[in-house]
């Protein structure tokens, strides 16, 4: 009896056994290229801008009101007399950590209860699912008005109101992915072996759906910036004197009449960033999606 | 005869972004009016690359770079796209490996078989009827006149194949490619709808190109035969010249590793004694075991797959369960293995009672049983490394840690025989026969005593199929293994199997040793079985076609066979108000042979 006539099991010259597949080189196109130095950039601010502005966040200055834009002020100032462009960099802090822990929140919360229902009996599945689904019916700057008028504004509240809002979006995602993984022969052949549900979850399960996950929360930062943006611009988010963007397009909204880039700036920035966020998140989307298929078959 | 066809010199590149790779290189070959030429390779030797150029026409991600192809006088590579559309589905037209992806499931049957001739103008939509339904009665489709409004759904999978016969010769083309037409088919329905083409194309005198990866097909319905490896030719002939004198080695290594077809046996076997083998109690015995998929409202399974199935597997003995697909095999291997939990039934490991789900079971029950599973593409996760993939086994069965594990897998893949520089690859980076390796290799990590493999060859090309089982024998004498065998492929479980396990709709209709199995008396179903399977000579389908014909049809006609045989409908012995409304008997010829039929042993010998 010959044993193994081919050791590489494939019929023909395996090409080098230890070798590896070189790999892909990174491209990107100019667009998502521009979107990832502007996303950079609103990060660096974020994490450093207070140390590089011209002047405090709550400093009336001398040049008065609405002063138009300056070599002294690049942006001008705003309704009392401060700087527009330091106080764009002490807000990038305030808008973008907010959204980022609310962001995380939802996540968290949304993957664990998503990946609970997708390997649990029906009923359990059936109570989280409906659960999903009501809060999923409601219009979520609706109910995030109401809990935020029946709570009072603050930080935690903001963050907690709309990570719980939008962790109903990485539920329906990270349930659906899950229920077309478990599916697989890969868990199967786990359960077979007498893996517990823990195992499955976090070894088999999650690992093939970190990247389909992962553009769905570039998503949600983008959708969670707006939100908490468009609640501070109602007057219920961020509240004065601290600078944050959407409080910013209110405080100035006045100024337009004048010709002032005060409210402007502050929606610019909003803007600029959750553009570049979308489309960098879509870049790779399209580039890791097509990977997953490959590698799932 | 005049030519038709000349493909010279053809060159097929794959563009990616690394660069170009020859995909086809310098193919030249040429098809004659009225002569069908197979094209023979494995997966990726550019067989079905070379037959879509003849259409002008290369996959995305592929260019047609060089050579010429002349379709009597017309040169196709230098057509325009709307002189393509002249020429594909009218002059040429393409026939695909799997019908239910190539029919449209919204639009009518008759609507997409007369398509391409209505579009080109070739007939007017009553006559494209008219002809349409004459292909039908041609192609035993049943219900010729109506069949045209029904929807693809509707019929059966070996049906809707050669409705895509129909639709392609609805135009009257001069050449057919027909790609793996079969390949997707169990071997009972493969054979009929071979016939049928054979038959279509013969009579219509069209020239066909047939694609293919089996031998043994090409030998049916084929005049001459291209062989092809690595997207070069390694030999072209006559069918005759390439069956019986090869000259090419990738030829003869392709020969040899076609399983020979069981041979029957025709004597009536001498009665063996197994009592030796009998007192001893089985490593597994399956016993009266019903299970299904859903849940009805009285909590039983909604479909029930399996019923009242029982089987036993000696201890270093190898059991093949073969039938077509659906009828369950691959539910039993669940069940076993705890995936599916059984309805009712018992399952004994070495006399123990195990619990239905995997999950009730101790570990070392679960250590003993291991599954293989079919598509190792997606048995092995694609974002762990090899490394993991078997060293997880290794830690939970045999808690083995660090140095100790990294050991053990490095034993695991000698054993496999694969490199051991695969440690660090992701499944990705494998070839399918290597993956199967490695789907192997993570249940031999648990040193269990009993082994299912599921389908695990019939995914890959022939010549690694065949080292997948020489590797499976191998392993069995080692490590005192034993397996169950599931297949749809006789030819392999004949080689492979002591015992057989014959499963229909779900029921055991024939059980026994394998020479019992292959030898009369047969169960008509697994008559059925063994007649389909392509034996590798010239006039094989005419005479099985022959032999059929002379016997009485399939009685058909409707009943409620609950009661009785479930392969009442299908089988030529069918006892009218007998077969269909009482329970089978058990016949036993010889001991351990069991065949579950109305007609007396006599009968089902003289068959």
């Amino acid at each position: 009896m010959t044993v193994n006539p081919d050791p590489s099991g494939n019929g023909t010259a395996a090409p080098d056994p230890g070798g590896r597949p070189p790999r892909r080189r990174f491209k990107v196109s100019l667009t998502v290229g521009i979107s990832i130095a502007i996303a950079s950039i609103m990060l660096f601010i974020a994490l450093f801008g207070p140390l590089i502005a011209p002047f405090s966040e709550d400093e009336m200055l001398p040049v008065g009101s609405f002063a138009p834009i300056s070599m002294e002020h690049w942006l001008g100032t705003d309704y009392i007399g401060r700087d527009v462009f330091s106080r764009i960099l002490y807000g990038a802090r305030v808008t973008l950590g907010l959204s980022f822990l609310a962001t995380v929140l939802a996540f968290s919360v949304g993957t664990f209860f998503g990946l609970l229902a997708a390997t649990s009996r029906s009923l359990v599945d059936s109570v989280i699912s409906r659960f999903y689904d009501i809060v999923l019916s409601i219009p979520s700057i609706m109910l995030a008005l109401v809990a935020i008028a029946a709570l009072g504004t603050s930080a935690p509240v903001l963050i907690v109101t709309i990570g719980l809002i939008y962790s109903s979006n990485a539920f329906r995602i990270s349930r659906s992915l899950a229920m077309d993984i478990k599916v697989m022969d890969f868990v199967e052949a786990a359960r077979a072996r007498g893996e517990g549900r823990l195992w499955i979850i976090v070894r088999e399960i999650l690992p093939n759906a970190v990247v389909p996950l992962s553009s769905e929360l570039g998503l949600r930062l983008a959708f969670s910036i707006l939100a908490i943006s468009g609640l501070s611009f109602l007057g219920l988010g961020v509240q004065p004197p601290t600078a944050g963007w959407g409080v910013m397009v209110r405080e100035n909204m006045t100024g337009m009449m004048f010709g002032s880039s005060a409210a402007l700036a502050p929606a610019f920035a909003i803007a600029l960033l959750t553009i570049s966020i979308n489309l960098i998140v879509d870049d790779m989307s399209s580039r890791y999606g097509r990977d997953i298929s490959e590698a799932l078959g | 005869m005049s030519e038709l066809l000349r493909v010279s010199n053809l060159r097929v590149d794959a563009v990616s972004e690394q660069g170009r790779v020859p995909i086809v290189k310098d193919v030249s070959f040429s098809v004659n009016k009225g002569e069908v030429v197979a094209l023979i390779g494995e997966s990726g030797s550019g067989k079905t690359t070379i037959a879509l150029a003849t259409l002008g026409y290369a996959r995305s991600g592929c260019r047609i770079s060089g050579g010429e192809i002349d379709l009597d006088g017309v040169d196709v590579l230098s057509l325009n796209r709307k002189s393509l559309r002249r020429l594909r589905g009218r002059r040429i037209s393409y026939l695909a490996q799997s019908a239910s992806a190539a029919f449209n499931p919204a639009l009518s049957i008759g609507e997409q078989v007369t398509e391409a001739a209505i579009l080109h103008g070739v007939l007017s939509s009553a006559d494209a009827r008219r002809r349409a339904v004459e292909l039908y009665k041609r192609l035993d489709l049943p219900g010729a006149e109506r069949l045209g409004n029904r929807f693809p759904h509707q019929v059966s999978g070996g049906q809707l194949q050669r409705l895509m016969a129909a639709r392609a010769m609805c135009s009257d083309p001069e050449l057919l490619l027909l790609d793996e037409p079969t390949t997707a088919l169990d071997v009972t329905t493969q054979i009929d709808v071979l016939a049928a083409f054979n038959d279509l194309i013969r009579e219509q005198g069209t020239a066909a190109i047939y694609v293919t990866h089996d031998l043994a097909l090409v030998a049916q319905i084929a005049d001459r035969v291209v062989v092809l490896s690595n997207g070069e030719i390694r030999e072209t002939g006559t069918v005759d010249q390439i069956l019986n004198s090869p000259t090419d080695d990738y030829t003869k290594k392709l020969m040899a590793a076609i399983p020979q077809p069981p041979t029957r046996n025709s004597a009536l076997p001498q009665t063996v004694t197994t009592t030796g083998a009998n007192v001893e109690e089985p490593l597994m015995a399956v016993r009266g075991i019903n299970a299904g998929y859903g849940r009805d409202s009285h909590g039983n399974p909604a479909v029930m797959v399996l019923h009242d199935v029982s089987a036993d597997v000696a201890a270093g003995s190898v059991v093949g369960v073969i039938g077509e697909s659906g009828c369950g095999k691959s539910t039993l291997a669940r069940v076993i293995a705890g995936l599916l939990p059984a309805h009712n039934g018992r399952i004994l490991l070495a006399g123990d009672p195990l619990p239905y789900r995997v999950e009730d079971r101790d570990r070392k029950a679960i250590k003993a049983i291991q599954i293989a599973f079919q598509m190792a593409d997606v048995a092995l996760n694609p974002r762990h490394r090899i490394r993991e993939i078997l060293g997880r086994p290794v830690t939970l069965f045999l808690k083995l840690q660090g140095e100790e594990r990294d050991r053990r897998i490095l034993e695991l893949l000698d054993m496999v025989g694969l490199p051991r520089s695969m440690i660090n690859r992701y499944p990705g980076e494998l070839s399918g026969g290597q993956k199967q390796r490695v789907n192997l290799a993570r249940c031999l990590a648990a040193e269990p005593r009993l082994l299912l493999c599921d389908e695990v060859t019939s995914s890959l090309d022939t010549i690694v199929a065949d080292s997948v089982i020489e590797l499976l024998k191998h392993l069995g004498g080692k490590l005192a293994l034993s397996y169950i065998f599931i297949s749809h492929d006789l030819s392999r479980i004949a080689t492979l199997a002591d015992h057989v396990v014959v499963l229909y709709a779900g029921h055991v209709v024939e059980t026994g040793a394998t020479r019992d199995i292959l030898a009369p008396p047969f169960h008509p179903y697994t008559n059925l079985l063994l007649s389909s399977i392509p034996e590798l000579r010239r006039g094989w389908l005419d005479d099985v076609m022959k032999t059929r014909a002379a016997r009485a049809e399939p009685t058909g006609f409707p009943g409620d066979s609950a009661a009785g045989c479930p392969f009442y409908n299908r089988c030529p012995l069918a006892i009218k108000d007998v077969c269909n409304t009482q329970p089978v008997p058990i016949r036993e010829p010889v001991g351990g042979h069991r065949i579950a039929c109305h007609r007396e042993v006599q009968d089902l010998s003289a068959f």
